[in-house]
């Protein structure tokens, strides 16, 4: 199966929920307050977020006012494009020239970070690039477990340390090894942690210094692994972790739940991060690249 | 936690509570914001719209527009409404039975569910029973691992086998907690999405087999719009008996726990606040709504206070307030109780008008250097000199500032404090109860932290 067949899927399984309910707003009808008003419960509803959604809201009541539309049919294109301007107001992070490029996870607990170190090891491994997981989560318990049997399913090399090990000590050896071993991507697993935690976020600066010292530059990518699921707070997350790191994307993940995802025009309205990856299933290929316009389109075309 | 809501609720109720007569146009306007407030906390938009008429329609019916304090009306009917909401009582674990209690543990991904499934053993424990664990989750790689390691740290039992199915292993689990004598066995599921049928019709099965006394919901707090239709989705599919919010320690607003008893009939049995094992708590409706409202939330302190603070030693330490003997060894040592207690800012949340204290102030405690600096401080005076801190002349100060890594002017600012808060315990001790208060007030306004 194709990337793009595997978002697709993800999407279409999505669409009984928020989108589903867009796409039945828009089908029929003429306009009027009912509808506005119905578009907003819908977005709010699909985590949109309520500053967001009546900015979207108000912004389609001028433009169709302006272009005098009667027939909710017309205003579907309107939204669609309203959506893609907010959808495309971040860069996203370049492909892999420096060698090695760092790549760290970082994000809440239980927001899939392993898994998706694994999907995306897996990812380049497929690209026929030299990849070493790191396994910075040393503070879970059998969080090391599990990336190492991912890491013998993908086929790529593991660095690792006991667990409760200072994980920025295990960063430094590996961005030793990896200069050694001649690995061209490194990607560094990190322990969940809430963004609230002062002092877990700053162990997580330390661990993005550490990894400066050893290689200028880097890291190249930090990423930020945000459950599809989750609600406003995503944004409290985005917007906290990045004052503690500059984050250059996120991965969406879980996004095969009905989780309809709305919280990522969300934070890309507020903080325009752009979003790189979505998380479509539990297999270790269930890893597909995000391309902000195909979301938009999947959210409102039937 | 919670902090974002109630900030927001407090300014409208302050606004409310200014007003000497309430018009409906007043009330409409403090709804308007309250919707908002609970829908940017992610509660769920139905519920919202249900809480928001019924809290109206009691405010601008006689209860209120009678009343010489209309505005603190409204507040009474917006905390009656949130306790009700979340299920007015707290309601325990099935109790102990001839055979083990079957508590199965139930979620999506990333939920929590092993953690917590080990959180509550520990609790259990603390409560005198005999837990027992079993781990059904054989998808996620590690899973295993994970409860086996967490349930050896605190030296629980388990079971747990990769050859088999998890209905085998739960089969098999639940007679080794009987074989082992244990009155509580606790199973671990996989975490699976509500709308994947297999992975659903698998814990139909697990279900059959053990017939569990409790099902639980493992939901993050975190959790946006969608997690009502998790929640339903799972009660549907195996009928639960109460949810177990995790992750309730960030700055989530907890949506989930305002909307999730509201969609499933389900109560909220426990809360997780923390990574460490002991981190559960039973869940309290109406002390979360008067917390949630700033109201305060004293009884938890207080249970807080017993469960980790000695008490001979607070007993010994208020003597030594009485007899002004206070030092700065006594000092550090209740610096260690402070933070064995949680952070600062949540022990502030359940203070009535902790909510009040400025954001600046809240985050700084938030800030454990300054506590560990303190105690690094002191920890490099010798005995004499806490003693007797008169003795520490400039080239004593240099010494410790050198030794604990920080500058002269910490080791100053420090002792600074100490000899304030000296001094507020002597007038505290020559002071009615009246004055108390007011001096608590400085005082904590002195703290060093």
């Amino acid at each position: 199966m194709s990337l793009i067949d595997h978002f697709k899927k993800g999407l279409a399984r999505s669409k009984s929920g928020f989108m589903g309910r867009l796409d039945g707003l828009f089908s029929s009808g003429e306009i009027n307050d009912d509808f506005y008003e119905e578009l907003e419960e819908i977005m709010v509803s699909g985590d949109v977020g309520v500053k967001t959604s009546i900015k979207l809201v108000d912004k389609l009541r001028e433009e169709v006012k302006n272009r005098k539309l009667k027939e909710r049919e017309e205003a579907r294109k309107l939204l669609l494009n309203l959506i893609i301007d907010i959808m495309n107001s971040g860069e996203n992070p370049a492909e892999p020239e420096e060698k090695p490029y760092i790549i760290l996870l970082v994000g809440v607990n239980g927001s899939g970070k392993t898994t998706s170190a694994a999907k995306l090891a897996n990812l380049y491994r497929r690209k026929n690039k030299e990849v070493l997981l790191v396994a910075g989560d040393t503070f879970r318990a059998a969080a090391i477990e599990q990336l190492e049997i991912w890491a013998e399913r993908a086929g790529v090399e593991l660095i690792k340390q006991q667990a409760g090990s200072d994980p920025s000590a295990l960063f430094f050896d590996a961005m030793n090894a990896a200069t050694a071993r001649n690995i061209e991507v490194v990607i560094g697993d990190t322990a969940g942690r809430l963004h609230s935690r002062y002092n877990l976020m700053e162990e997580l600066k330390k661990i993005h210094r550490v990894i400066g010292r050893n290689i200028a530059g880097a890291p190249h990518q930090v990423l930020l692994v945000v459950d599809a699921t989750t609600g406003q707070n995503a944004v409290a997350q985005a917007k906290n972790f990045n004052q503690s790191l500059p984050i250059d994307g996120l991965i969406l993940t879980k996004l095969d739940g009905t989780a309809r995802g709305g919280i990522v025009i969300n934070i890309q309205d507020e903080l325009g991060i752009p979003v790189c990856y979505v998380g479509t299933g539990e297999k270790m290929e269930d890893l597909a690249s995000f391309d902000p316009e195909d979301f938009a389109r999947a959210l409102l075309e039937s | 936690m919670f902090s974002n809501l109630a900030e927001k609720l407090q300014d409208t109720f302050r606004r409310l509570k200014g007003k000497g007569k309430l018009s409906e146009k007043d009330v409409d306007a403090a709804m308007r914001e309250i919707r908002l407030a609970l829908l940017e906390a992610d509660v769920n938009f139905k519920v919202v719209k249900e809480f928001v008429n019924s809290v109206r329609e009691r405010a601008v019916g006689q209860e209120v527009m009678g009343s010489l304090t209309p505005g603190q009306q409204v507040i009474k009917i917006v905390n009656e409404e949130m306790t009700s909401l979340m299920g007015d009582k707290q309601s325990a674990l099935a109790g102990p039975g001839k055979e083990p209690t079957k508590v199965m543990m139930v979620g999506l991904q990333g939920s929590g569910k092993t953690t917590t499934a080990v959180k509550l053993a520990a609790h259990l424990r603390r409560e005198g029973r005999r837990p027992f664990l079993v781990a059904a989750d054989i998808y996620r790689p590690g899973a295993v691992k994970q409860l086996e390691v967490l349930s050896d740290s605190i030296g629980e039992k388990y079971y747990s086998n990769l050859e088999i199915d998890p209905v085998e292993i739960c089969r098999e689990g639940l007679k080794m907690a009987d074989r082992e004598d244990c009155d509580v066995a606790i199973f671990d599921t996989a975490g699976r999405l509500h709308i994947d049928e297999d992975m659903m019709s698998e814990i139909g099965a697990i279900k059959n087999e053990i017939e569990p006394d409790e099902i639980l919901l493992v939901v993050d707090a975190m959790t946006g719009q969608d997690a009502v239709n998790a929640a339903a989705s799972f009660n549907e599919a195996v009928g639960l008996s109460g949810v177990i919010l995790t992750k309730l320690d960030g700055d989530t607003r907890g949506g989930a726990a305002l909307s999730v008893r509201k969609v499933t009939g389900c109560p909220i049995k426990f809360v997780g606040v923390g990574e460490k094992i002991e981190a559960l708590e039973p869940f309290y409706p109406d002390r979360m709504a008067s917390r949630i409202l700033g109201m305060g939330d004293v009884l938890s302190l207080i249970e807080k206070a017993e469960a980790s603070i000695d008490q001979d030693k607070a007993r010994e330490m208020e003597k030594k307030l009485r007899q002004q003997q206070f030092t700065l060894e006594d000092f550090k040592d209740q610096m260690v109780q402070l933070r064995s207690m949680g952070s600062l800012d949540d022990i502030l949340s359940m203070l009535p008008e902790g909510g009040n204290i400025p954001k600046e102030i809240r985050q700084m405690s938030l800030n454990e250097n300054n506590l560990k600096r303190v105690e690094a401080i002191i920890s490099s005076m010798t005995r004499e000199e806490r003693y007797n801190p008169s003795l520490l002349n400039s080239s004593r100060r240099r010494r410790i500032a050198a030794g604990s890594g920080t500058t002269v002017q910490d080791v100053n600012r420090l002792l600074n404090q100490f000899n304030q808060m000296q001094k507020m315990f002597k007038q505290m001790n020559s002071g009615g109860k009246k004055g108390m208060a007011k001096k608590m007030k400085k005082i904590k306004k002195r703290f060093p932290f």
